[in-house]
């Protein structure tokens, strides 16, 4: 199970980069795309957007089920990844690569609050039974 | 709760497959990709452990009267040995308990594959009306038997290399017949919408049988993909697409209701005293998304229900069957309910596809 020791996540399967400019990028883990399968469908949130964290704002489908996507944070939408319209398929192949969002986030300290890899890892264990 | 396993268990684990709780089963839900295991079916060919579903042999004298009044399809259209026939079974309210398939093979002894979920039920039923109708009549169920459908344009090929005793038995059997050689029972039947055998042999030589035909190059399938390949075939999923809620005219079933002859059957009366509002058609979804199972479909004739979507990998679009008003027709444009949107999606008429190729026209 790959869980990048750089990344920050959340326990809904956010994985969170924290960039040089203090914005945050987002996308879903290895495990969450393994777990959905194939993807087909991805919809972002419109930039510009204020997210509360926890809210639901972006999803992604695979064939066999959709999936809500959260924000780890409270902030605002930055950028979204509209490769992803095209190529879904790029977050079964390198779900760390293909991030779905940016946010700006109004507290560097929620970030830093978030799990690390460990503290992910071990929330993934847990599901297994 | 424990999970029920197939003979096939430990061979799925050792193929890698991602297992799920199907129904109470421990099934596999693909092997890696399930869009490459649907596209493997559509092109050369895959294997799935369809062990879970049950086959049940009527046997004795008047077992084809039995089931022409058992069933809402006729029995008396088979008449060529093997010759298989699907059916929906019903409640004398004209509900449907389940969508079944069954071989004639002498007139003593026709062969019935029922459904894994309603397979109790589906029995417990034909053993309370036979008790009533043909007291005669074994009912059994061959919990000894094994079940793997091969499919795929070069299913057949596959089949014959690995059992090429029983290629002369099987190679004039046409779509919908099978042959009775001995230790294995196979069928040209599927449900891929591409050709193939439903094999049906001993429990205990179906894990060797599995390993053979994968040496040959067949791919094993999971429920995944299986879903797929029968929603772009436009075939019934028992549970979505019908139950025991709703009658066959609505769930795409007339053209296995024989409601012309005489004869009368199970639900005739039902079905004859409620026509229906509703009907099955295919939708595409126009817009980007994914349809799927209940979500709402807005027409100018009123509200239907999707009853199975997903997205087709032979499409490449998402697909769906639902359940609409009756005005409701082929090329209108309707929309459909995703999360907070209305999306649109045309109605066609299905299947999407078959023999490889989309079918559908937009």
């Amino acid at each position: 199970m790959s869980i990048p020791a750089d990344l920050k996540y959340t326990a809904s399967h956010e994985w969170v980069k924290t960039e040089a400019d203090g914005t945050i990028t987002i996308g879903i883990t290895q495990h969450a795309q393994e777990l959905l399968g194939d993807m087909v469908f991805v919809e972002t949130p419109s930039v510009g957007r204020k997210l509360k964290a926890k809210e639901e704002c972006a999803v992604v489908e695979s064939v066999k089920a959709a999936a809500d996507v959260y924000a780890p944070v409270s902030g605002e939408v930055t950028a979204v990844n509209g490769d992803l319209d095209s190529s879904p398929e790029n977050i079964n192949s390198d779900p760390y690569g293909a991030w779905m969002f940016k946010m700006k986030p109004d507290s560097a300290a929620d970030v830093a609050a978030l799990l690390d890899a460990a503290a992910y890892q071990a929330v993934v264990d847990s599901e297994a039974h | 709760m424990t999970l029920k396993t197939t003979p096939l268990n430990a061979a799925h684990r050792a193929m890698g497959a991602k297992m799920v709780d199907f129904g109470g089963w421990d099934m596999p839900v693909n092997y890696g990709s399930q869009i490459d295991e649907h596209h493997q079916v559509r092109n050369d060919s895959g294997m799935f452990d369809v062990c879970h579903m049950r086959v049940v042999d009527a046997k004795g004298e008047g077992v084809r009267a039995f089931l022409r009044y058992l069933l809402a399809n006729n029995a008396d259209k088979i008449t060529l040995p093997g010759k298989a026939l699907y059916s929906a079974m019903l409640r004398p309210n004209g509900g449907v308990i389940d969508d079944l398939i069954i071989y004639f093979m002498t007139e003593q002894w026709f062969r019935i594959v029922v459904n894994a979920g309603t397979a109790d039920k589906d029995i417990a039923w034909m053993k309370e009306q036979a008790a009533v109708h043909a007291p005669g009549l074994t009912i059994t169920s061959r919990d000894d038997l094994a079940m793997v459908a091969v499919q795929g344009p070069n299913a057949c090929a596959k089949v014959w290399e690995v059992l090429p005793q029983t290629k002369a038995a099987t190679e004039s059997l046409v779509n919908f017949q099978a042959a009775d050689c001995g230790e294995y029972f196979i069928a040209r039947t599927g449900y891929t919408g591409e050709d193939g055998f439903e094999v049906m042999l001993p429990k205990e030589g179906v894990e060797a049988f599995w390993y053979a035909l994968n040496k040959v190059g067949v791919k094993p399938i999971g429920l995944g993909a299986r879903d797929t390949l029968r929603l772009e075939a436009g075939m019934n999923l028992y549970g979505q697409d019908m139950d025991e809620s709703v009658g066959p005219l609505e769930s795409g079933l007339a053209w296995t209701v024989d409601l012309k002859s005489e004869r009368d059957f199970i639900g005739k009366a039902a079905l004859l005293a409620n026509p229906p509002s509703k009907k099955l058609v295919g939708l595409v979804l126009l817009d980007r998304g994914v349809l799927r199972g209940h979500q709402k479909v807005v027409s100018a004739q009123g509200d239907g229900e999707i009853t199975s979507g997903t997205f087709s990998p032979t499409l490449e679009k998402s697909i769906a069957l639902a359940r609409v008003p009756n005005g409701v027709q082929i090329g209108d444009t309707v929309q459909v309910e995703i999360r907070d949107k209305l999306l649109n999606a045309k109605v066609v008429k299905y299947p999407f596809a078959r023999n490889g190729k989309a079918v559908v026209s937009l």
